[in-house]
């Protein structure tokens, strides 16, 4: 787009919604939701660790055991039946290809490269850059992980296939626990993308 | 993983025996007390301005969507669907000891004179001697035992068919509930369904040996298909029931149906 070009579409892109009402929604419900899961998920990992540390009890939800699991399996309804809107609505208004189709390997890297010498601009909201396109599709390949490894700690005996998918009970807590650790590690990246361009902040808010 | 697994294990349950001397010195309405206090500094301040802030009605809230849960557990759970069992040489060696005590104050339960109490919904409510429950059919399972906390352990359990010990006593089959009393103070309940489970039996033998005192001798309710706060020890009563009888941990905040 050339100068002159983005000149006058100017006063028409300030009316433009950069985010649907739909999914901003979607977006700080799961924000919610998934603040609720992990932190009432370090307390349940609290009571029996897989690794040689605990959390800090201060920065935990739940109380005790018993209330965390009633946290985290209240707010699991919140994140699945969201988490199934978002998706539903990403098919059914393109979203899912205008967004984050084509996500090329190659794109990536020069996008990425771009990104760490700060040559990568942000000026159109509704573009994402493919590192962009990376990090929200791998956030929801995390959060799906999240939902079916929860599925096979919940209920092993019920969901045999996803049970041996996971390499069974054991192996199906560590990946919960991995996949948890690659979401707290993108919310932190996310937010400090955020706070670095905060107008993508106004965007997800007011929705440009 | 065994060995990996044996040293967290060991962690665990000197964790889980300090929780459980905390349970122990804690009366119930000081843990809820807890549980309120946990909710509040639990970092909720992002929900000031709601109601759900007021922690009284967060811990209400919170409790009808576990009983929710209890509902949505029993459509998903299949009567004919079987755990996993394993080969022997698999088994947990130790299996650990839990329970809400140490393993000191596991209680002493008399064989002799022992007479197991059947009452509520049933046709013959009388009291079983060991004896009696040994001669009936036996069945063994080497079954994975799934604790709330996370931890798991497979071990090896022998007993009596549960759905033909309440069919011998002429239990109410479409009653809702089965309760047990045990030796340690600790009382429980199941759904009819899980009561019918091929896999659940009233164990009566650990790793082929006559149940010992610390895995719950006389005898335990054996539940693959349920965490194990839901497997009672040291039965001295079940009781066939429609009235929710509720539960030690349930009580407290666990989810009643706590199945796998």
């Amino acid at each position: 787009m050339n100068s002159a070009a983005a000149a006058s579409t100017r006063p028409m892109r300030t009316r433009t919604v950069v985010q649907p009402g739909w999914v901003r929604v979607t977006h700080w419900v799961n924000a919610l939701a998934a603040i609720l899961m992990v932190l009432s998920g370090w307390r349940i990992y609290n009571a029996s660790p897989i690794f040689a540390f605990r959390f800090p009890s201060s920065i935990t939800l739940g109380g005790w055991l018993g209330g965390a699991l009633q946290w985290h399996f209240a707010a699991m309804w919140l994140l699945a039946v969201n988490g199934l809107v978002y998706l539903l609505l990403n098919i059914l208004t393109g979203r899912v290809r205008q967004r984050f189709w084509p996500l090329s390997p190659r794109q990536f890297i020069a996008d990425f490269t771009a990104a760490l010498r700060g040559h990568l601009s942000h000026d159109d909201l509704a573009h994402y850059n493919a590192v962009q396109k990376a990090a929200y599709v791998g956030a929801t390949v995390l959060l799906v992980l999240l939902v079916l490894s929860g599925l096979v700690i919940w209920k092993s005996v019920q969901f045999p296939l996803l049970r041996e998918l996971m390499g069974g009970f054991d192996s199906a807590r560590v990946v919960h626990f991995l996949a948890m650790s690659g979401l707290v590690v993108f919310f932190v990246v996310h937010v400090t993308m955020v706070a670095l361009v905060p107008k993508t902040l106004w965007a997800m808010i007011r929705g440009r | 993983m065994n060995t990996n697994r044996s040293g967290t294990q060991l962690t665990s349950r000197d964790r889980h025996e300090l929780l459980k001397e905390a349970g122990r010195l804690l009366p119930a309405p000081a843990r809820r007390l807890f549980l309120r206090r946990g909710v509040t500094v639990g970092g909720l301040a992002m929900l000031t301005g709601c109601s759900v802030t007021d922690s009284k009605s967060a811990e209400s809230v919170l409790m009808s969507i576990s009983r929710l849960n209890d509902r949505v557990q029993a459509w998903l759970f299949d009567p004919s669907r079987l755990a996993p069992t394993y080969p022997e040489s698999m088994i947990t060696r130790p299996f650990p000891f839990n329970a809400f005590y140490g393993i000191e104050d596991a209680p002493s339960v008399e064989a002799a004179g022992f007479r197991l109490r059947v009452g509520g919904l049933v046709r013959q409510s009388q009291s079983w001697t060991l004896e009696q429950l040994a001669a009936l059919p036996q069945q063994e399972q080497v079954t994975r035992h799934i604790c709330v906390e996370g931890w798991s352990a497979i071990g090896k359990w022998g007993g009596v068919s549960f759905a033909h010990f309440l069919n011998l006593v002429g239990a109410d089959l479409s009653a809702k509930y089965v309760g047990f009393n045990c030796a340690d103070n600790y009382f429980n309940s199941i759904d009819m369904p899980t009561a019918l489970h091929p896999q659940t039996i009233l164990a009566l033998t650990y790793d082929g040996r006559t149940l010992p005192r610390q895995y719950g001798f006389p005898m335990k309710l054996r539940m693959p298909t349920k965490l194990g706060y839901k497997n009672p020890k040291h039965i001295l009563e079940i009781f066939v029931t429609n009235n929710y009888p509720g539960g030690y941990w349930e009580d407290q905040g666990y989810n009643w149906f706590g199945g796998s």
